[in-house]
């Protein structure tokens, strides 16, 4: 995207991952995906349509997953962000990263990082979710390689796991 | 600074007073994709994100009033689905769930598509959207909001602030046709209401013509052959004719998501099935 016949915006602070990162010199309608990858350093989420419809730019905005090429970046100072880069700790992938390599889950990778945020948007709302449930969570998340059936098999392996570890944790 | 991020309704009305050209940005769904593939570029752009005021909705002797900037997934399930399920149904429709996290009923009024999913639902229940301005309030009935293909009344320096709905006693519902189940604008789709104490049904259609068309021919057909108080008891002949009647009240065009004969024939067919539904 070119800035060449906008002006720019004054700097200002977006809080991503519970960190507060500067953002200078973007023009008024750079959206929070162009700043996460062109001038923050987080590349996770992916651009591929830059209108809403692949889901591959996914993050969590306010508790909400959103495509991040639709929100204004200058508009998200003050909203808490999260990227996938956020969601392993200390260099280790998180459950749900692990169940999508493990099952297939990724074939080129360029829808994953999106799905992998959808992924954990929804079974922290809901830890049980049928496969009507899961279809429909990630109706928005577009991927040309997997045929769906092995991202599916990821999340439900998810699902099942975490269920052990909180009865593992009652017991 | 042209992003301004103004933290009450009054500052907000103040600055778009004294700049009308600004845009006023709410879930950003239209307006980024202009930004993104159409070129467009706001000199200012004026964000309702955190106006709260604006997201929240009440009910109130037996009205509803929603914010303008309540996005699509707090309208799909709980209180406010079972107050207006109309609205939820057509709210489940839109886009996918990253759309329906962003996107807001006062987004739909300000971009006003034939194929805005809400506004079939605002027509059929005679919503009243509440403008605001510096210098006053109007409360326009939502049959004079809408003026043409993506064009609503607002004159400069107006916003949408909220809309009201009455609960109505009976059956509502929203149907609409495109090309799969997810991601996907309507090439037709209409809204019908069973107000089964006043004895009315309605019916509003979307994306069959320039504006959302209110079928009342069809609607005074139907009270003028079919007892409308209480519950309904349709038979097949008469919901047909009833498809039949509204079909001929649209008005559609052949573009490149569909063509008019098609679409007359979906809305046919969609006025048949919610009234059959309203009748189970
Ligand atoms: C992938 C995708 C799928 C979609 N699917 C559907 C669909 O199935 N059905 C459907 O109906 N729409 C669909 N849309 C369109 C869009 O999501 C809706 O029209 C939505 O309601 C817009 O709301 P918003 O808050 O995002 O608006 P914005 O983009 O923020 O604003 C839209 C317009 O309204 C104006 N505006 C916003 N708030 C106000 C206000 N309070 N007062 C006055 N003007 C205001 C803005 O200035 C702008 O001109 C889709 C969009 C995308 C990207
Ligand atoms: S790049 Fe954002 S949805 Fe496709
Ligand atoms: S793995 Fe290639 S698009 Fe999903």
């Amino acid at each position: 995207m070119s800035n060449s016949d906008t002006s720019n915006v004054e700097a200002y602070e977006l809080r991503i991952n519970g960190r507060n990162h500067e953002v200078r010199d973007s023009w008024i309608g750079e959206s929070l995906l162009y700043v996460l990858r062109e001038r923050l350093g987080l590349p996770g989420a992916k651009g591929a349509c830059e209108q809403g419809e692949c889901g591959s730019c996914t993050v969590i905005m306010d508790g909400r997953a959103v495509c991040s090429c639709l929100v204004m970046s200058a508009s998200a100072v003050g909203s808490d962000i999260a990227t996938v880069e956020g969601l392993g700790t200390d260099g280790q992938l998180s459950d749900v990263q692990r169940a999508f390599l493990e099952a297939g889950g990724v074939q080129c990778g360029f829808c994953t990082p999106g799905f992998i945020v959808a992924v954990h948007h929804l079974l922290d709302a809901s830890p049980n979710p049928n496969d009507e449930q899961i279809k429909e969570a990630l109706s928005g998340n577009i991927c040309r390689c997997t045929g769906y059936g092995r991202i599916l098999e990821a999340v439900r392996t998810v699902a099942v796991q975490r269920r052990g570890q909180q009865r593992g944790v009652e017991a | 600074m042209p992003v301004l991020r103004p933290t009450s309704v009054d500052q907000l009305l103040d600055i778009l007073a004294n700049d009308p050209s600004a845009s006023l940005l709410a879930g950003g769904t239209d307006l980024m994709v202009e930004v993104n593939l159409h070129g467009r570029r706001p000199a200012t752009v004026l964000s309702l994100r955190s106006l709260d005021e604006l997201t929240e909705w009440s009910h109130r002797s037996g009205r509803v009033t929603i914010g303008a900037g309540l996005p699509y997934a707090d309208m799909e399930k709980g209180p406010l689905a079972q107050l207006v399920p109309a609205l939820a149904q057509a709210a489940r429709t839109v886009g996918s769930p990253q759309i329906r996290a962003a996107g807001t009923i006062g987004g739909n009024l300000g971009t006003c598509s034939p194929a805005g999913d809400t506004l079939p639902v605002l027509a059929a229940l005679n919503a009243t959207i509440h403008v605001l301005h510096r210098d006053g309030v109007r409360d326009v009935p939502f049959s004079d909001f809408m003026v043409g293909v993506k064009r609503n009344c607002l004159r400069p320096g107006e916003i949408v602030h909220s809309v009201t709905v009455p609960v109505v006693e009976g059956w509502q519902g929203y149907a609409k046709v495109g090309t799969r189940n997810a991601m996907v604008i309507s090439t037709a789709s209409a809204c019908l209401v069973h107000d089964s104490v006043e004895g009315l049904v309605s019916i509003a259609l979307g994306a069959v013509g320039p504006t959302i068309i209110r079928a009342t021919e069809a609607e005074s057909w139907l009270a003028r052959n079919v007892s409308l108080r209480g519950s309904l008891s349709i038979s097949s002949d008469i919901a047909t004719e009833f498809g039949r009647r509204v079909a001929a009240e649209a008005r559609p065009i052949s573009d490149h998501r569909s063509t008019a004969d098609y679409r007359r024939h979906a809305i046919s067919v969609l006025a048949r099935r919610l009234l059959e539904r309203a009748a189970i």
